[in-house]
C-alpha cells in the first residue's frame, strides 16, 4: 500500500502542550451512585452513604475511572479542542494515577493538553491518527486528586 | 467487605476474579452515569458503518471493571496510586468478562507497602483483551 499524505497539520503541533480552559464539575452523590449502579459496583463507599461513613474514608467516594464522566458535561467540551479529520474514533487505552480520594462534595476543576499526535499507516483500521492527551484533576483544597493519560485513536471507516 | 494486609500478599498470586455480565442495557446505563453518548456503544447501524461488527464495551467501561478488581481487592484501608490499560481487543456484549490479576512486586517506598499488579480483562474465549497494571497500597496487621 502506498504511502499516505500525513494529516498531521500545523495546527495540530502548535496546540501540543497547550492547556484546556478548565472544567469545573461537582461530584454529587447521586451522579456517583449512578455510575457505580452503572459499572455494576455495589461497594458501600460507592452507594451507601451510612455505611461509606463507617469506613476509614468517613463518607462517600466517587470510583477510581468516575473522574473520566466529566469529560463530557463540560459546556464548553469542544472548544479550542483538536479535531481529527477522520471521523470515527475509538479508545485507545488509559492511566490513572491517584492522590487523594475523590469525595462526594468536592469540586473538582481539570485541564487537559495535547501531549502527542502520531500517525500508524496500514492498521486494524487502515490509517489512523493517535493523540494523547493528558488531563489533571484538582479538587477544591487546590490538591491534584489525579491525573489521566488517554491514547485516543480516529480512523477513515473503510467499505 | 474482606480487607487483603500486606504481610499477607504473595508474589505470583492470583487476585480474585471478577466476572461481569455485560449486556447492551448496561452500556446504555453506562452511556447515562458517564455522559459517553458515542453511538458505536448502542446503536448496531452506526457501529457497523464505522466498521465495527456490532455494538462493543466502551474502553472506560472496561476500565471501570478494572478498577473495581482493584477496589475490591485492597478494601476500606487500601488505597490504589496507579490504574493503566490498554483496550487491544474489543469486547462485545452478550458475553462474559473476566477482570483478573497476578501480584507482581510488594516493596516500601517512603513508608508505604506498596504491590503491584499486572491486570488485564480476559473475554469468555481467554483471550486478554485489554492488558494492564495497578500500583495499590495495603494497610499491615499490627
Amino acid at each position: 500500500m502506498a504511502e499516505s499524505e500525513s494529516v498531521i497539520t500545523q495546527e495540530m503541533k502548535d496546540a501540543i502542550g497547550v492547556e484546556s480552559k478548565p472544567t469545573v464539575y461537582s461530584i454529587e452523590k447521586n451522579a456517583v451512585m449512578r455510575f457505580a449502579q452503572a459499572i455494576g459496583d455495589t461497594n458501600p463507599i460507592f452507594t451507601n452513604e451510612d455505611e461509606a461513613s463507617k469506613t476509614p474514608y468517613k463518607g462517600m467516594i466517587a470510583p477510581p475511572t468516575f473522574l473520566r464522566s466529566m469529560q463530557h458535561v463540560s459546556t464548553g467540551e469542544d472548544e479550542g479542542r483538536i479535531k481529527s479529520p477522520y471521523p470515527a474514533n475509538v479508545d485507545g487505552g488509559s492511566e490513572w494515577e491517584y492522590f487523594e480520594p475523590i469525595r462526594v462534595g468536592d469540586t473538582i476543576t481539570s485541564t487537559t493538553y495535547l501531549a502527542d499526535v502520531h500517525e500508524r499507516q496500514g492498521g486494524k483500521f487502515g490509517n489512523m491518527l493517535i493523540m494523547i492527551r493528558e488531563t489533571k484533576y484538582i479538587n477544591q483544597n487546590n490538591k491534584t486528586v489525579a491525573l489521566q493519560r488517554t491514547t485516543g485513536i480516529s480512523y477513515q471507516p473503510q467499505d | 467487605m474482606n480487607q487483603t494486609y500486606f504481610e499477607d500478599v504473595e508474589v505470583g498470586s492470583d487476585l480474585p476474579t471478577l466476572r461481569k455480565d455485560p449486556t447492551p442495557q448496561q452500556l446504555v446505563k453506562y452511556a447515562g452515569a458517564s455522559g459517553d453518548f458515542y453511538q458505536i456503544h448502542y446503536d448496531v447501524e452506526y457501529a457497523n458503518n464505522n466498521g465495527l461488527p456490532g455494538i462493543i464495551l466502551h474502553g472506560a467501561l472496561k476500565n471501570a471493571f478494572l478498577g473495581q478488581l482493584m477496589t475490591d481487592y485492597i478494601g476500606h484501608h487500601g488505597s490504589l496510586k496507579k490504574l493503566s490499560c490498554q483496550y487491544r481487543g474489543m469486547d462485545v456484549p452478550g458475553t462474559p468478562v473476566f477482570a483478573k490479576g497476578t501480584v507482581v512486586k510488594k516493596y516500601v517506598e517512603n513508608g508505604e507497602n506498596l504491590v503491584e499488579c499486572e491486570i488485564w480483562l480476559e473475554n469468555h474465549e481467554g483471550q486478554k483483551t485489554t492488558p494492564g497494571y495497578a500500583i495499590v497500597s495495603l494497610p499491615e496487621k499490627s
